[in-house]
């Protein structure tokens, strides 16, 4: 079993704000590795450090086996695809120019790309003929679904996906998480996901990681956590999630 | 200057298109050339001084240009010193306060020394003495009985308006009133021709006038004596650079001593009433013993040219003309403020201490009155008298709209959007160019939409230096007191606007991503 990201020993403050202290996290491939955790816990940070919109103060990113570099990142960027909760798409583009836009720029060949697109959209069920429509005229989820094209479009190595389907209502949710599910098995992508939803990790993920205050207070599968956790502070959080889902 | 786009509509197109290849302010630097230029303050008199001098020395054979109006005392004497110009009609009472700065009265000779050692000459004097007064209506001063200046302290209720220049003088109203101890309760600034509507409808009971002011007679005022001999002689002569060449200054000279008062105010009555100061001018050399001279040398033919020039104009080929210099002033320093304002909204984004600088430079440029920004550009070197300093001082203008927008709209871009185009892999520019901008395309397009605006109607302020465009005919409608003259520049100015605003708003269909108007 292979490693795709490995971070170690990793720190970030910022003033007060959220912030993470000597993380240690391996990204496995092929799998979906699922970051949780109460809000402010310092789990989009990892994403933003990994992807480079952050630099840590110490410890050491590596990506697939090299340690990342601010002049090197646009490479890195490249092979990862980045997902987030409002679907970041660029209102003045249509669809297909918020997914052709990284394309276009190398200046990959236009059939090429055509075919991709319709692949993509064969995915991510979404319907080619809502491709020309603005994200103003797409729904909540369509949108999600575009920018997952999006992130997938030069199929990257790693998928970072910062709460993607926090935004949107339980039915459409649910969808987006079962096609998801889909998409990474076909694709033996690999995925770090960030959710505050455990039943969501659970379900999506090959291996949950609950973190508090920035740092990782346990990792493994949900059993792991459940029937062995590391602290009073993972049975509160299980449990809590739990008593929700029963309620 | 010399004419190199004298305007027509027709071209008008053809030249923005020039504008945008040929680095600009080469067009303005053509040189004067060989041409006396004769300035002017921005008063009927001196217009018809102005006019004299130039036929003076056209028939002496010195090719002249009669720049009109071009401002007030500062802005004439920088622009004769700077070399913008040659020659111009100045009061012995002005030099010495205003230029030599002087409190004390000189003698005529110790003024020509002065003005000397700055490489100026000075005729002798043209004749007349213009020098300031308090006027009324004559009919309001006899029911007062009021003849002198020191009958006024009797009388505080009465309401002065006074001319801003007058308001300012070292020798005008405080030390007026001040040696005449007069305190009256209601004292305002007025422009001069305004001032004399004011009186005739009674909102004002005494204001400042010129001693030779058509207006006097026309209006039915009194001159108040000047009963403890206040005010300063204030004779006309004409300043000029010693540079000028000697047939040029003879000629001037031959003007010494032949424009008594009495003329003048018939010269000042004429061009007010023609609206002509060309033909008000011609009336001098009808009736001076020089005329039986001029015409042998000159011949009537000349004549005619010259009333060609001016007044055989017609009015839609004037407003054409006016208009297309309008526009040209407006669209060029647009442009400019374009170019530039558009990279420093860009920089003062980013924010830290440069942005702070170029937003806080825009802002204090913007806060500066127009005339005194004008007033500030004329006496640098490259600037002066000229169109140059028209479209510098509209471009500074414009440029802080452009910026401060530019700026906002990328700042107003989500954070989140930001991030993900970095997080794509985006190199900055094709963030810049495919994102950025775009996405603050409304923004950017709303601040030139305001900039242009604002350009259009400062520029009617451009003809205060005689740059032309429709503040030519606002200018002199506003000297004569004359509505239908203002109008003639104020209707098309503001239609101008409108028109702009319009064409903006197809503009934004046209630039602004259809996905940012959902």
């Amino acid at each position: 079993m292979s490693v795709l990201v490995q971070l170690v020993g990793v720190s970030k403050t910022f003033g007060d704000a959220a912030a993470v202290h000597t993380v240690d996290l391996s990204v496995e491939r092929g799998k979906t590795t699922v970051l949780i955790g109460p809000s402010g816990c310092g789990k989009s940070t990892l994403l933003r450090l990994i992807i480079g919109l952050l630099q840590p103060e110490c410890g050491q990113i590596q990506f697939d086996g090299t340690q990342l570099r601010a002049d090197k990142i646009d490479l890195v960027r490249r092979r990862v695809g980045y997902v987030i909760q409002e679907g970041g798409l660029f209102p003045h583009l249509t669809a297909r120019g918020n997914i052709l836009l990284m394309a276009r720029h190398l200046g990959r060949p236009e059939n090429e790309m055509l075919a991709r697109l319709s692949e993509l959209c064969a995915l991510t069920r979404f319907p080619e003929n809502l491709l020309g429509r603005y994200p103003l005229e797409l729904s909540g989820g369509q949108r999600q679904r575009v920018s997952l094209m999006r992130a997938l479009m030069l199929s990257p190595e790693l998928l970072l996906l910062d709460e993607p389907l926090g935004a949107l209502d339980p039915l459409v949710r649910a969808a987006l998480q079962k096609d998801l599910k889909e998409i990474f098995a076909r694709l033996q992508q690999t995925a770090l996901l960030v959710t505050h939803d455990l039943a969501e990790a659970a379900y999506l993920g090959d291996k949950i990681v609950l973190m508090n205050e920035g740092r990782i207070v346990q990792q493994g599968s949900l059993n792991d956590l459940r029937e062995r956790p590391a602290s009073n502070f993972v049975s509160e959080f299980i449990n809590a999630q739990r008593s929700l889902a029963v309620v | 200057m010399r004419r190199i786009w004298n305007p027509g509509v027709q071209e008008w197109f053809g030249r923005i298109l020039i504008f945008s290849w040929v680095p600009g302010f080469l067009i303005f630097s053509a040189s004067a050339g060989e041409q006396v230029q004769i300035g002017s303050k921005k008063f009927t008199e001196s217009y018809v001084l102005g006019e004299i001098a130039k036929r003076t020395l056209t028939d002496a054979g010195v090719s002249a240009e009669h720049r009109q109006g071009m401002g007030g005392t500062i802005i004439l004497w920088e622009a004769l010193r700077s070399g913008q110009i040659d020659v111009y009609p100045e009061y012995t009472g002005t030099i010495t306060q205003e230029i030599l700065k002087r409190t004390d009265e000189l003698t005529f000779e110790q003024i020509a020394n002065e003005l000397g050692k700055t490489g100026i000459g000075m005729t002798e004097p043209v004749g007349f003495n213009n020098t300031y007064a308090l006027v009324m209506l004559r009919s309001r001063a006899e029911k007062l009985g009021l003849h002198t200046i020191t009958d006024l302290k009797n009388h505080p209720e009465l309401k002065f308006g006074l001319t801003h220049e007058f308001l300012d003088r070292q020798d005008g109203w405080r030390p007026l009133a001040q040696r005449y101890q007069l305190n009256p309760q209601d004292v305002i600034g007025i422009d001069h021709a305004l001032g004399y509507g004011a009186l005739g409808k009674g909102s004002i009971d005494v204001k400042d006038a010129y001693s030779t002011d058509a207006k006097i007679s026309e209006n039915d005022l009194v001159v108040l004596e000047d009963d403890r001999q206040f005010f300063p002689q204030y004779k006309a002569v004409f300043l000029f650079r010693y540079a000028l060449p000697t047939p040029a200054i003879e000629a001037l000279r031959k003007l010494e001593g032949t424009i008594e008062e009495a003329k003048m105010t018939r010269l000042n009555a004429e061009a007010e009433r023609t609206k002509n100061y060309t033909r008000a001018a011609n009336l001098y050399f009808e009736d001076s013993s020089g005329s039986t001279r001029l015409r042998q040398t000159a011949g009537p033919a000349r004549t005619d040219g010259v009333a060609i020039n001016t007044f055989g104009e017609s009015f839609p080929h004037k407003l054409g003309r006016w208009t297309a210099r309008h526009l040209e002033l407006a669209a060029f320093s647009l442009l400019l403020s374009v170019l530039v304002g558009i990279p420093l909204g860009i920089f003062a984004s980013r924010g830290g201490a440069i942005g702070h600088v170029i937003l806080g430079f825009a802002g204090i440029v913007q806060t500066i009155p127009s005339l005194a920004l004008l007033a500030l550009l004329v006496p640098l070197p490259f600037f002066g008298i000229s169109v140059r300093t028209a479209i510098a001082a509209l471009f500074l203008y414009g440029l802080l709209p452009i910026v401060r927008n530019t700026a906002t709209g990328l700042q107003d871009i989500p954070r989140a959007l930001r991030e993900s185009a970095i997080a794509l892999g985006l190199s900055a520019r094709a963030r810049l160019w495919q994102i950025h901008l775009p996405m603050a395309s409304r923004s950017i397009l709303a601040g030139i939409k305001t900039s242009a605006v604002i350009n259009i109607g400062t520029a009617t302020l451009a003809a205060l230096i005689g740059a032309g465009g429709l503040g030519e005919p606002i200018l002199s409608g506003l000297n004569l007191n004359d509505h239908a003259t203002i109008l003639q520049g104020a209707i098309p100015a503001a239609a101008l606007a409108l028109l702009v605003q319009s064409l903006f708003d197809l503009l934004d269909r046209v630039l602004i991503p259809k996905g940012l108007r959902l």
